[in-house]
């Protein structure tokens, strides 16, 4: 939140994003069931082994039940009762340029300020956007290309590419992993891939646009991102959600693969509709992220600012298999009316002097709970490992919650591993001196929430540091007071 | 669990039952069948309970580990001269039995009651009754439900409003063979304004396997004081299995330090409710051990109410191939206001093969608070070594010295004086020879 903006008018703003598109989809009956999966890899034209490996995954995951361990809570989810796959009708003729694109769909992207055609040359950034399970346009193809970049949608990627797809999927977060990663992998529509040549460095920041938008069809999105040896790629990801009523899930999976060398970065930008301020409707967001260190010196970094999901659960790790490889975990999560975040990380340290670190701010408001929940594992193999692992909660009211769980698992007597947390709330003392300073007290409480956030944002490319701080101050509307 | 183990404490139910304490009381023996179905139907904990994640208790299951009778032990008291602290007040017990020949309590002053569990059931069974009569809806776990079903005796404290004694008193547990199963049961009592200092010290006298299982409830009324000192030195095969419950009236103070020095397998909970203003609770702990040895301490602290303080150190040394887990819990409930928390688990990991679990965990559900935890897992400091061996200390002796100064920050906040000098003894004992020289 600018320091400019008024409080009253946060407290009156509605969710900015809610309008619904009216395109006409091309939808599969609710339910799931092997028939569903074999006609959702026939829509999309897939080889063989993309249908087998949905249907394993199926097959594993009718063995599986819901986990519940979480701190959240929910009505049960009945997963005969989605439609598993949604596709606009315009997709059918193949938009060949921007101009083939449905005009709606334009619009859409307009009014969420996704910067394509000019204003994307401008921003500097690639738009994969995905809306509603297809990839509809695709910019900067030409330049990536003649760097030997793959960036297409994961429909593509297989189609194109099956070897890379074949070599890399499921490596990560095998089809085993857990029920939600599971489902997905059995039902995935669409997502995004990105393969970086060795010694390629991505020009552009690359960033897909994910959104929910025909009713009831909940998104099974699937990101694959390689970076070959001594590459290197910064990949945003933001979401927005339409508002509606009806609960929805969302259960996606983001595998990243860093080679010797190399270096991702994701960040993500979360804010799929959150619930009414009585907590009815909303997103529930259960996502499985996890990032492979594979390769000596490489390094992945995860940022995510989350402030939208009736349920946030998510805990997005590094393996950190090679010697020297690096992971960080930068995270601010925001949970007001009644939202849920159950949200996290995981380091897991195998290579010798393997370093990561975790800085993760929460804040609460309303009647939001909010959950820190973090493994730090260091196995016997990971000789001079080290760990800094800082939690700190924020609570705005006394009816909301902060939780931590950081689970720390060391067997290597040279790690160095260390977890702090704290909880505070804004002090009087803190609005006192700025309100003796001529700062009214809305401007102050905006100035220390993001004073709060600083070091996460910091991490941010700046377009999105922006945006995320104006997310933070719309979703924190009504909280203070 | 398989039903061979249900089946075997069902059996050894039957066979104890004639001599069990309080078998004339319908509440007692109701409490004891209810408690023994529950066991039944749930059995031991499995590592795919949360709260028992890092802990296998897969060999207590399968052994079989009969309940000591009262009268076969043959512990003499110059044996208790030699394990017992100088200058307290004594309850020994043996096999899970109190032994008034053994014990030394002489005179006490009025409002204070101290004498074995089971005898106190002959003496008082509504105060018994009252203190312990109603049966959970559920245990914490199967050994809890174990517990109440075999209990055979413990100590019984209870101080009336503002009784306090000179000297603290020691609570000796001795364990004399191997295969026998210990279920003990400790009442601490403390009457509004009154001190009690206790001290719960676990002994072998051989080097077999058995399995203490102990409860231990303490209620703090209002402004009153209970400082409970945990020292356990059991036999490297024993199974040690212990949950202290303490409950805080108003301005209420409890203080609870846990050394666990034996033990094969050891898994200590430690519960405190801070349940009415201005309570307040230290929770300190040492685990320092090496071998195959497992120490797992949880502890939970519950900021009921609004005012309370709660402050938590646990530290641990692990040589060897033995494995410790921590996990503290503090949870604020809603409109404990001004709860002010911190805990901290240090561990220091000195072998390769040594394993450390730690978690602690915060829930907080109040806005007006001071919460704050921090955990760490390390070896020494290379500086710090650097520093000594600069002076002409050798390596050895520089990390023994170091990590003597790491574990000694929790024993020399003990303020009994024999206490503190029987850890430090036993500390330097594990430290080689010279070192002693330069301390």
């Amino acid at each position: 939140m600018s320091s400019t903006l008024k409080l009253d008018e946060l407290i009156s703003q509605d969710y900015k994003h809610g309008f619904y598109t009216e395109v006409e989809t091309d939808s599969v009956p609710r339910g799931l069931s092997e028939d569903v999966i074999r006609q959702i890899s026939a829509k999309k034209g897939e080889p063989d082994f993309m249908l087998e490996w949905r249907l394993a995954a199926y097959r594993h995951w009718l063995t599986m039940s819901e986990p519940h361990w979480a701190t959240v809570h929910h009505p049960p989810i009945d997963y005969q009762d989605i439609s598993y796959y949604a596709a606009p009708k315009s997709r059918k003729d193949g938009p060949q340029s921007l101009d083939d694109v449905d005009p709606e769909l334009r619009r859409t992207y307009e009014k969420l300020g996704v910067p394509l055609e000019e204003r994307a040359l401008l921003a500097g950034v690639a738009v994969d956007a995905v809306f509603d399970s297809v990839s509809v346009a695709t910019t900067f193809k030409e330049k990536l290309a003649g760097l030997g970049i793959v960036f297409c949608s994961f429909s593509e990627a297989v189609r194109e590419y099956p070897e890379l797809v074949r070599q890399y999927l499921g490596s990560v977060v095998p089809y085993t992993d857990n029920f939600f990663a599971s489902l997905n992998s059995a039902v995935f529509s669409d997502g995004s891939f990105c393969y970086i040549p060795p010694g390629v460095r991505c020009p552009m920041e690359l960033s897909t646009y994910f959104r929910i938008n025909a009713r009831n069809t909940g998104q099974f999105e699937r990101t694959l991102i390689i970076a070959d040896k001594g590459a290197y790629v910064s990949y945003l990801e933001g979401c927005t959600a339409p508002m509606r009523d009806e609960n929805q899930l969302h259960a996606a999976v983001v595998e990243l693969i860093a080679l010797e060398d190399a270096q991702i970065k994701y960040a993500t930008v979360q804010n799929w509709y959150p619930g009414d301020k009585e907590g009815r409707g909303g997103i529930y967001n259960f996502v499985t992220k996890r990032g492979d260190c594979r390769g000596d010196n490489s390094k992945i970094s995860w940022t995510q600012v989350e402030t939208g999901s009736a349920i946030t659960w998510k805990y997005p790790s590094v393996i950190l298999q090679g010697d020297n490889a690096v992971g960080e975990f930068y995270s601010v999560a925001l949970t007001n009316h009644y939202q849920q975040a159950d949200t996290g990380t995981k380091m897991v340290h195998l290579g010798k002097n393997t370093r990561s670190t975790i800085l993760s701010k929460g804040i609460s408001a309303g009647h939001g709970q909010n959950a820190y929940r973090g493994l730090v594992k260091v196995a016997k193999s990971a000789v001079g490992a080290r760990n800094y692992s800082q939690c700190d909660s924020l609570l705005l009211g006394d009816r909301c919650g902060a939780h931590t769980f950081p689970y720390i698992e060391v067997k290597n007597p040279t790690a160095r591993v260390e977890h702090e947390a704290s909880t505070s709330r804004i002090g009087e003392d803190q609005l006192f001196y700025c309100q003796s300073r001529g700062i009214a007290p809305e401007d102050a409480v905006s100035m220390i929430v993001n004073g709060f956030c600083k070091e996460v944002f910091k991490e941010l490319p700046m377009e999105f540091a922006v945006e995320a701080q104006k997310l933070l101050g719309v979703s924190l509307e009504g909280s203070i007071g | 669990m398989s039903a061979t183990a249900a089946d075997f404490y069902r059996d050894e139910f039957a066979r104890v039952d004639a001599w069990l304490p309080g078998r004339r009381l319908p509440w007692l023996r109701r409490a004891r069948e209810s408690a023994l179905a529950y066991f039944a139907d749930t059995g031991f904990p499995t590592l795919r309970q949360e709260e028992w994640k890092y802990t296998n208790v897969a060999m207590i299951e399968k052994s079989r580990f009969a309940l000591a009778a009262p009268d076969r032990d043959g512990v003499t008291a110059e044996q208790i001269d030699g394990w017992s602290l100088p200058g307290m007040l004594r309850l020994v017990f043996v096999n899970g039995h109190y032994r008034p020949s053994l014990s030394s309590v002489g005179d006490l002053p009025g409002g204070v009651t101290l004498t074995g569990l089971a005898e106190q059931l002959e003496r008082a069974p509504e105060r018994v009754e009252a203190l312990m009569g109603t049966v959970p809806a559920a245990y914490a776990s199967g050994f809890a439900a174990l517990n109440a079903a075999f209990m055979t005796d413990g100590a019984y404290v209870e101080f009336a409003d503002g009784a306090v004694l000179d000297a603290p008193v020691e609570l000796l547990f001795i364990s004399t063979g191997p295969d026998l199963a210990m279920h003990t049961r400790n009442l601490v009592v403390a009457g509004a304004g009154s001190r009690i200092s206790l001290i719960e010290h676990h002994v072998a006298a051989g080097e077999g396997a058995y399995f203490s299982n102990a409860v231990t409830g303490i209620v703090v009324g209002h402004d009153a004081e209970v400082v409970h000192h945990k020292l356990q030195q059991e036999s490297r095969k024993a199974f040690h299995i212990a949950a202290v419950q303490a409950d805080l009236q108003g301005g209420g103070r409890f203080t609870s330090r846990s050394f666990a020095l034996g033990g094969g397998l050891v898994r200590v909970d430690i519960g405190v409710g801070l349940n009415a203003e201005r309570a307040a609770c230290t929770l300190d702990g040492l685990y320092m051990i090496d071998g195959r040895q497992h120490v797992d301490h949880h502890t939970r602290i519950d900021h009921a109410r609004p005012l309370c303080t709660s402050r938590e150190l646990y530290k641990g040394v692990l040589a060897g191939a033995s494995r410790a887990v921590f996990n503290g819990k503090v949870i604020v409930h809603a409109d404990a206001q001004h709860s002010d928390a911190y805990q901290a688990n240090r561990n220091l990991l000195l072998s390769d093969n040594a394993e450390v679990d730690s978690k602690p965990q915060l829930e907080i559900y109040a806005d007006d608070v001071k919460c704050s935890h921090g955990a760490t897992v390390g070896q020494l400091d290379p500086e710090q070594v650097f520093y000594l061996r600069s002076r002409g200390v050798d390596d050895a002796s520089a990390r023994a010295l170091l990590t003597f100064a790491f574990a000694e920050e929790v024993v020399e906040r003990v303020d009994i004086e024999p206490l503190r000098a029987l850890l430090e003894t036993l500390l330097m004992g594990q430290l080689p020879e010279r070192v002693k020289e330069l301390l």
